[in-house]
């Protein structure tokens, strides 16, 4: 009787040890390739935005697996969806950095979930590239040591840039805004002040509205009252379609500069014809004559995903360009840093460049300073024209 | 839009660039908003006013019908291509079905029990719909085809679509139906004899089971009526229901749930109060001046601004 127990006692040990050795072994195994992790929304109201990123992501790293990958790997993209949940999206990324030891974090859409992932990325060394959340302080930060990157639109400029535009065409004199009533509205109210304020331009009021509100006709008489003669819109799709529809009703005709909300979904359904006067910024257009880059770029896309016909398919092209970018950049990191340690990747990222992008052409992409990739140089001003996005001249 | 510029200056007193004749624009335009939203939110309450009246409970997912008829309507009319009168009759008879199938699954087995755990369940089911719909529907706010919202019209100064005058018109209509059918008709007084002894009217032969899951297929349609009038107006997804439901049922309580006429004027009062509050105040204060006055009003008149206090017997 005695025996037999000590017997099983072997056998257990025994067992543990061997899953021991196999669970070590495996990640080893599983190293023969480079991870690099994306956080995103995949479902829900943004899963759009999801798809187009990894979409401008796999692009891309098939370019780099085609030409022999990095450090001799294979790079493999392993995806997980925040569902626009700041909670979720830093549980995600912990388990990619802890679990699969990916080598670099990509990000989505939402500013929340992207300065949720901020503070764990500095803290485990480990570089979280963001290609579509454009809050202010996901890069600027403030950590001693930044491993937070970018290559997307940045609130603070945005609002600058929206500044200049309506001054450059519509010579702007006193503007009105009209904000989601939310963090992001909030951010863009004090980037807009300060660039107004730069400019010495007084503002006509500023007014908020709710995602779900149906009219918002009483805060844009208000505006109109108050001698607006420019409206600057901040808010996602459906809701910028109730501020067209308002203005269409009050037959009020006034130039509007807008974020890049509009870019987010079916915009020319939602807001009827009008939707054309909406002028919103963004970083690329697939639209018109494309660089060859581009042309290659859109090819590869239409290859892979047959589901892309026409170019209203590829909207939003920023989330597929920004990523497409990214991810070469990040390459190129990786290979110059020779080795996938966050720290060594970090300082590589500072000393990549010139890289002919699709785009721009990045003399020196990111600097201790800067680890934004694009300024208000690079941001272009678009238009909705029967569901597809255009380009508009400055 | 170009012609509605051109239009203004033959129209009523005002003059374009005088400070009051704006002023008046500014508050024509929130009235007439208000008027519309608000005939809304007292369509989607005449639906809890029906249900307490003859069973004592309402359905917390009113709002999810509301989602529903919009939703359905713009199935049947755009994916399958009905046209558009039959495709909101078809969207009402769903609503109505799904009314049939709160009251049997949600409703029935805990009120039959005596369990007020109906509130709970009808909550719960409402996000469930929400999310079916989510998933089958898709994640995208899509738009209702335009129904009288195309071309504005201008009423004293203030541009208005059509289908905005027409809100209000069906509200008073349908709570004017109402009220008439339970005072006068058989049928009503049959319903309010269920609620005031379930017992005695089982006795006097009124089928009780069916007359209140009838009601509760009145209510949801009407709530999917509401949903079919605002989409044109906004857009179609899967959780434009939810405020909805919310501000029905504050309207609810504050007109004194047991009137149908009351139910009605406070879903018009609150909405041309929160318009009015936005265009006259700014839009930071809405909610909190909208949801303060309900407070207060219901601390001045706990049986709300048109209930009658119920009779208790001792």
């Amino acid at each position: 009787m005695h025996a037999h127990v000590h017997f099983l006692h072997i056998v257990r040990h025994l067992a543990i040890a061997v899953a021991a050795l196999i669970a070590a072994a495996l990640p080893a195994a599983a190293q023969d390739t480079v991870k690099l992790g994306l956080v995103a929304a995949i479902s829900g109201q943004s899963a759009k935005s999801g798809e187009a990123i990894v979409r401008g992501l796999s692009v891309a790293l098939d370019e780099i697996n085609a030409k022999g990958g990095l450090l001799g790997k294979k790079v493999e993209l392993i995806v997980r969806d925040d569902e626009s949940n700041p909670a979720k999206g830093a549980v995600a990324a912990r388990e990619l950095v802890q679990r699969e030891k990916v080598a670099a974090l990509f990000g989505g859409l939402d500013t929340p979930v992207s300065l949720a992932i901020v503070p764990f990325a500095n803290q485990s060394k480990v570089p979280f590239m963001g290609v579509w959340a454009a809050g202010t302080p996901i890069t600027r930060n403030g950590a001693a040591e930044n491993y937070v990157f970018r290559v997307s639109a940045v609130d603070e400029l945005v609002d600058k840039a929206l500044v200049d535009y309506s001054i450059k065409k519509y010579q702007v004199k006193k503007p009105g805004m009209i904000l989601i009533n939310n963090p992001w509205g909030e951010s863009n109210e004090k980037g807009l002040r300060a660039a107004l304020a730069a400019k010495n331009i007084p503002f006509a009021g500023i007014e908020k509205f709710e995602t779900n509100d149906v009219d918002v006709v009483p805060q844009l008489t208000r505006l109109k009252e108050a001698g607006a003669d420019v409206l600057y819109l901040v808010a996602n799709v459906a809701p910028s379609s109730q501020v067209v529809k308002s203005l269409d009703r009050m037959g009020w005709n006034v130039p509007i500069v807008s974020h890049w909300g509009p870019a987010g979904g079916r915009f020319s359904e939602l807001a009827g014809p009008s939707a054309a006067k909406v002028h919103f910024v963004q970083t690329y257009s697939l639209s018109g004559k494309l660089s060859p880059k581009g042309d290659t770029v859109l090819a590869a896309l239409k290859a892979k995903y047959p589901a892309i016909k026409t170019l209203a398919d590829v909207t939003p092209a920023v989330g597929i360009a920004n990523a497409y970018d990214a991810m070469h950049l990040t390459g190129l990191a990786i290979a110059k840093a020779g080795s996938l340690q966050g720290p060594k990747i970090r300082e590589a990222f500072y000393a990549i460049g010139p890289y002919e992008g699709l785009i721009k052409t990045y003399a020196r992409p990111f600097t201790s300073d800067n680890q934004d990739a694009l300024s208000e140089n690079d941001y272009i001003f678009t238009h909705f024209v029967d569901g597809e996005i255009l380009r508009l001249a400055h | 839009m170009g012609a509605l510029h051109r239009q203004r200056p033959y129209f009523f007193f005002l003059n374009q660039t005088s400070k009051i004749g704006e002023r008046n624009i500014l508050i024509t335009s929130a009235v007439l908003s208000g008027l519309a939203l608000g005939s809304m939110y007292g369509l989607i309450a005449l639906g809890f006013h029906m249900t307490y009246v003859v069973s004592n409970t309402v359905n917390f997912s009113q709002g999810s019908s509301v989602m529903l008829g919009a939703v359905l309507g713009y199935t049947f009319a755009v994916r399958l291509g009905l046209p558009l009168p039959l495709a909101c009759a078809a969207a009402l008879l769903c609503c109505a079905a799904f009314g049939l199938l709160v009251e049997r699954t949600l409703v029935r087995p805990f009120a039959s029990r005596g369990s007020n755990a109906w509130l709970m369940a009808t909550v719960a089911g409402g996000i469930v719909l929400d999310n079916v719909v989510l998933f089958t529907f898709g994640k995208e706010p899509r738009s209702f085809p335009p129904m009288l919202s195309e071309r504005p019209i201008e009423v004293f100064g203030a541009g208005v679509f059509p289908l905005q005058l027409i809100i209000p018109v069906v509200g008073i209509a349908i709570a004017a139906a109402l009220a008439m059918l339970l005072r006068r008709t058989r049928h009503g007084k049959s319903l309010l004899a269920v609620v005031q002894n379930t017992d005695a009217a089982r006795l006097m032969g009124i089928n009780v089971t069916r007359t209140i899951a009838v009601t509760y297929a009145l209510s949801t349609a009407l709530a999917g009526l509401a949903g079919l009038l605002i989409a044109p107006l906004f857009s179609v997804h899967s959780d434009m229901g939810t405020l909805f439901g919310l501000k029905a049922f504050a309207v609810a309580i504050l007109g004194g749930i047991t009137s149908a006429w009351g139910v009605m004027l406070a879903g018009i009062l609150y909405g041309v109060a929160e318009a009015l509050v936005t265009a006259l105040l700014g839009s930071s204060h809405t909610q909190i001046a909208m949801f303060t006055l309900v407070i207060a009003a219901l601390a001045l008149m706990p049986n709300g601004l048109f209930g009658r206090a119920p009779v208790k017997k001792v």
